[in-house]
């Protein structure tokens, strides 16, 4: 599948965004992180923030982007639908809790309610996002038991390594949260690696024998209809990171899980300022490894319409 | 609603002869020659003279080696839309542009509700839809939704272009949920099958698979090819001088 970059950026940047805001609403609506005006305000906004910025990227690679709003009818039948309504639904409950715990420096009571709705809401719109996915057979990768669950750790584990860094930055670091974001990441590590070794072994009924109805014996293409790419070729017949999948994998561990996992371990060793630099620069390094990440997911999925090319 | 039909009254469709498609593109140009003007028009050309020609077709025709223990043979293989009694390009769609028809069960889009998205091209496992970059809305096939119905043409041209125009009757058009129509006949009779049938997508459209080989056609054998070897002598001499 070809990896639109404005579609790799949107789901990594909400799947952050998200997965931030919800931890806000819950340790902040519940009082576990104390309400305080500046972390607050930088909280939200980063986590509103890159919600805002991933879904005016989604709206980059449509057609007619102007007509956007009729994405919210369908939610009966469609995922995209549902993902739209859930994120735009959202910016209520995300809005008042944080005119309750920012502006008015409250927990529990009425802010813990609209800060768990908030929650809730994020958790909802990921869940949307990740069975965009998962929903589509003809993507073997994609349609599997690992899609949805990788969204939501990936949510958690990006948006805690920001929650992580954003307390260690205004000396509010928690052993609990830094911890939390570790475990994650570790758990977005092994399902990630679970996740490669499912498709590598994948067995794909579907053949260029069942594309074509000819039953038995091989069925070689032997001419397209086409001589130049056309936009099946462009859109589903991507390539190029089979050819480099090896590499690409590595810099996606590295930069993912090993450097940020390593940087928490020493961010919990060091310091106040030390410990602030150690924690954001992980939440950095691991954002820039899941856009990575994020862009082998698209680029390693294989559309049935190749078989039609003999691909 | 992009939710699907419980049922069709109607499953109209195609039926595609893998045994007497040549392979001449004929269904191609036909179909492009009638929806370039027709329900989804235009169906647009990008650089069509230049060195990157692209553009939208509702039809495309490969060739494949089909080897089996028989031996080998050249299949020609029209794709296109199969009007899926379960098409998820339709559930995908978040804007209620693509729908199901509970009359006919043609899928078919309104182009003015399509934002583009994509979405449905990824959900079709056939290849069905093409985006139109020009237009920014995608385009499929609609089985010439304006010819099969458009009382201003003789009732035998109410027939999808492509099947109008193909020279060996490899192509048939009908309602395939009518088990007492010619179509379903055909299919019955020659062993039709549908694509993919492991997605559960449950084409419409159904493909005749090539007839099993028989062995009475006549051998001809050719006669051994003579040896080209120069003349010498004065007839050597003669050829030698024409043929400079």
């Amino acid at each position: 599948m070809h990896p639109a970059y404005s579609v790799v950026f949107f789901t990594t940047a909400t799947g952050a965004g998200y997965g931030l805001l919800a931890l806000l609403g819950v340790l902040g609506g519940l009082g576990l992180i104390a309400p305080e005006f500046w972390l607050g305000l930088v909280g939200m906004a980063l986590s509103l923030g890159l919600i805002a910025a991933g879904l005016l990227s989604s709206t980059g690679h449509l057609g007619r982007p102007e007509r956007a709003w009729r994405a919210f009818s369908q939610w009966r039948s469609s995922w995209l639908s549902r993902e739209g309504v859930a994120a735009v639904a959202t910016f209520i409950p995300a809005g008042l809790f944080g005119i309750g715990w920012v502006l008015m420096g409250k927990s529990g009571g009425w802010v813990a309610i609209v800060g768990l709705m908030a929650a809730a809401g994020g958790v909802v719109t990921v869940c949307a996002t990740g069975m965009i996915y998962a929903s589509l057979k003809p993507i073997a990768q994609w349609h599997s038991r690992y899609t949805l669950p990788a969204y939501l750790i990936f949510s958690a584990m990006t948006g805690g390594l920001l929650l992580n860094g954003l307390l260690r930055s205004f000396g509010a670091g928690s052993t609990a949260v830094l911890a939390g974001a570790l475990l994650a990441t570790l758990a977005g590590w092994g399902w990630k690696l679970a996740t490669w070794h499912y498709n590598d072994r994948l067995e794909i009924p579907t053949t260029a024998n069942t594309a074509t109805g000819l039953a038995g014996g091989t069925v070689r293409s032997i001419e397209w209809p086409h001589t130049e790419e056309n936009y099946l070729l462009k859109e589903m017949g991507f390539r190029i990171a089979r050819k480099h999948s090896a590499k690409l994998r590595r810099m996606t561990q590295v930069l993912a899980f090993a450097v940020p996992a390593i940087l928490l371990v020493i961010a919990f060793a060091l310091p106040w300022p030390f410990a602030a630099a150690a924690s954001l620069l992980a939440a950095l390094m691991q954002f820039a490894g899941m856009l990575v990440e994020r862009w082998l997911f698209f680029a390693e999925a294989k559309h049935t319409v190749t078989l039609y090319y003999g691909r | 609603m992009t939710c699907l039909p419980a049922q069709t009254e109607k499953k109209l469709g195609l039926v595609i002869d893998l045994d007497t498609c040549v392979g001449c593109q004929a269904c191609v140009t036909a179909c492009k020659e009638w929806n370039t003007g027709g329900h989804m028009a235009p169906l647009t050309d990008i650089d069509p003279y230049g060195g990157r020609v692209d553009g939208v077709w509702f039809n495309r025709v490969h060739s494949y080696e089909h080897t089996t223990e028989q031996g080998g043979r050249t299949v020609n293989f029209p794709r296109s839309c199969l009007h899926c009694e379960r098409p998820a390009c339709v559930t995908v769609c978040p804007t209620g542009a693509s729908y199901k028809r509970a009359s006919d069960g043609i899928v078919l889009v309104d182009e003015n509700k399509c934002i583009g998205c994509k979405l449905c091209s990824w959900a079709c496992p056939y290849g069905a839809r093409e985006f139109d970059m020009d237009v920014g809305v995608m385009k499929k096939c609609t089985l010439c939704v304006d010819r099969i119905y458009n009382d201003n043409l003789a009732t035998e041209d109410r027939v999808p272009a492509c099947v109008a125009a193909c020279p060996t009757s490899a192509r048939h058009f009908g309602d395939l949920g009518d088990p007492a129509s010619a179509i379903s006949h055909l299919v019955e009779e020659r062993g039709g099958v549908e694509l993919m049938p492991e997605l559960g997508y449950q084409p419409t459209n159904k493909y005749l698979p090539p007839r099993a080989r028989t062995e009475r056609a006549a051998k001809v054998d050719a006669p051994a090819l003579e040896p080209i070897r120069a003349d010498g002598g004065f007839l050597g001499w003669i050829d030698r001088m024409l043929s400079n």
